[in-house]
């Protein structure tokens, strides 16, 4: 069944769309993530326009962290304030992201911007995960290893502005939360990802907030700096395609209960050590799509630009 | 009624000047993408009328044309720069149609003079205009080669030669397919009678390209209420990620 999506003015088949999102559904319903950064690369191969896959993929980020977070909520697992600050963060990195986007778009140059962070940031987690994750392995075979002791001061605790943050029960400087969320701002706006997958691990070895309450004060983050960013694609670009959106999303929730039941039978260790290598085979794709001549070497871009 | 056979002759004045006519038919014209458009073919045929009888010489031959609407399209040149392949030069091209199909007769250079194609630009090199490709961008013909390459790999641009079938240098009718991924506008089809190379009438009529229902109400709303469409967006977004989750919820805990 071909739907004709009309901001991306593409045909594309309805059942490929359920199915990426169903896919791309169970991969983060497993492992936990938001799976913005498989899905929107995905959009680029089905030949979504990228800028399109990126505001659109913002949209549907916002719909299916909402079903989590009110989870959270319930089991009150959100840090609101640190949640704020980090948000304030975000809010202006969003900003700062559409505009660098929205430049390169004038340039000719937003693919290469939105491959490349790919490739650097899906590298750099991907090794990290997969090396933390195969140290653990092997850990987990020894008998009685001790876990790695976390290291109790840094530079983080001597910066001034100082707040106390009772539902984590840290005393920090609010500098670090506010750069971690511009940051994760940025990369959302560019990138079309919550970025969940670089501020949960910023949030407990950066800033050093207890496991239980990472994912849902990063989930309450991303909402609303998702929200703020397919706004912004929305009135700038005109790139939010609310069709595409729908489509991925009811794949994509669906997808993610199954996700849920796969994951609590895996063992966590082996999980990691599988959604390290997911991330390094789609960054390796990326990139040798960089690297590679391509076999067109020549490319249209809509309207005039400059 | 003076005014109706004065209108009538008005009508018959350029027909004296061409020996030959069209009488055109379309199966539609008008295309309305739908949420479930999956692309499109029109048939188009029509008949030629003459007062005299066949004149000698070679036979007549028919060529259709169907153009969407022409638009500036900037395109980009890949380069390899530290290694990697980024886009360096660029080329305005002034105005390339979105679609162009040309259905012919017989194989198109012999029913076509290349003076007559400059003239009424009926190939698809002679449709494209880049008249602002700066000179200092080696090769600025390669860029206007590139649009028509990717295009033709897309279906939107296709030359399509002993496609239209002529009876008795009279009746003729062809099939155009448009594919899914078309611009709306409005496009035009034309139709040229050939004889030995030279165009000895012409006939063009529009077809009109429309997003309807839903796929105009959204495109509209996107581009004139952005605000209205990002919040509506957001809200339809929300409303059916929390549906299928709670709808999911409950049906596993049944």
């Amino acid at each position: 069944m071909q739907i004709y999506l009309p901001i991306a003015e593409v045909s594309v088949n309805a059942f490929l769309l359920f199915g990426l999102g169903g896919m791309v559904g169970i991969l983060s319903g497993m492992f936990g993530v938001g799976g913005g950064f498989l899905m929107t690369p995905l959009l680029f191969f089905i030949g979504i326009p990228p800028a399109v896959a990126v505001a659109t993929e913002a949209n549907q980020i916002v719909a299916s962290s909402f079903s989590g977070v009110l989870a959270h909520f319930r089991r009150k697992t959100v840090d609101l304030k640190m949640g704020f600050v980090l948000l304030i963060g975000g809010l202006t990195g969003a900003a700062l992201g559409v505009i660098i986007f929205n430049y390169l778009k004038s340039l000719g140059q937003v693919d290469l911007l939105v491959k490349l962070c790919y490739v650097v940031f899906l590298g750099i987690i991907g090794s990290l995960m997969f090396i933390e994750s195969v140290n653990a392995l092997r850990r987990s075979r020894k008998a009685g290893a001790t876990p790695p002791k976390r290291r109790q001061r840094s530079w983080i605790h001597a910066l001034p502005f100082k707040m106390r943050f009772r539902t984590s029960g840290l005393y920090i400087s609010v500098i670090p939360p506010l750069f971690v969320g511009l940051f994760v701002g940025i990369l959302s706006a560019i990138m079309g990802v919550g970025g969940g997958f670089i501020m949960v691990p910023a949030m407990i070895y950066l800033l050093g907030m207890p496991t239980k309450v990472v994912v849902g004060t990063s989930l309450f983050q991303i909402i609303f700096v998702t929200a703020f960013t397919t706004m912004l694609h929305a009135t700038t670009n005109y790139t939010v395609d609310v069709v595409l959106a729908v489509l991925l999303l009811v794949g994509g929730v669906v997808g993610a209960q199954i996700g849920t039941v796969i994951g609590a039978r895996m063992p966590a260790e082996q999980l990691r050590v599988l959604l390290a290598a997911l991330v390094l085979v789609v960054c390796g794709k990326l990139g040798l799509d960089l690297l590679l001549e391509p076999a067109e070497l020549f490319s249209l871009g809509d309207e005039g630009g400059h | 009624m003076l005014r109706w056979i004065a209108a009538l002759c008005l009508l018959c004045l350029p027909a004296a000047a061409a020996e030959e006519q069209v009488v055109l038919g379309l199966s539609q014209d008008r295309v309305s993408i739908t949420a479930n458009f999956d692309g499109s073919e029109i048939l188009i045929f029509g008949a030629v009328k003459r007062e005299a009888p066949i004149p000698p010489g070679p036979p007549l031959e028919v060529i259709v044309s169907v153009v969407g609407p022409s638009e500036p399209v900037t395109v980009r040149r890949k380069e390899r720069k530290l290694g990697i392949w980024v886009n360096t030069d660029s080329v305005l091209v002034d105005s390339a149609p979105s679609f162009y199909a040309v259905a012919t007769s017989a194989p198109f250079n012999d029913i076509l003079t290349d003076t007559e194609d400059l003239r009424y630009r009926v190939s698809i090199e002679r449709a494209i205009r880049s008249v602002g490709a700066a000179m200092h961008i080696r090769g600025a013909q390669e860029f206007a080669d590139a649009v028509i390459r990717i295009r033709e790999a897309e279906d939107l641009y296709s030359i399509r030669e002993n496609t239209v079938a002529v009876d008795e240098q009279t009746l003729f009718r062809t099939s155009i397919e448009m594919p899914a991924d078309l611009t709306e506008g409005d496009y035009l089809a034309r139709i040229f009678l050939t004889r030995g190379g030279e165009v000895v009438s012409q006939f063009e009529t529009v077809i009109d390209v429309r997003k309807v229902g839903l796929e105009r109400f959204l495109y509209n709303m996107s581009r004139e209420q952005p605000i209205w469409y990002g919040l509506m967006s957001l809200a339809i977004a929300i409303a059916a990620g929390w549906g299928a989750s709670t709808a999911f919820r409950l049906l596993r805990e049944k």
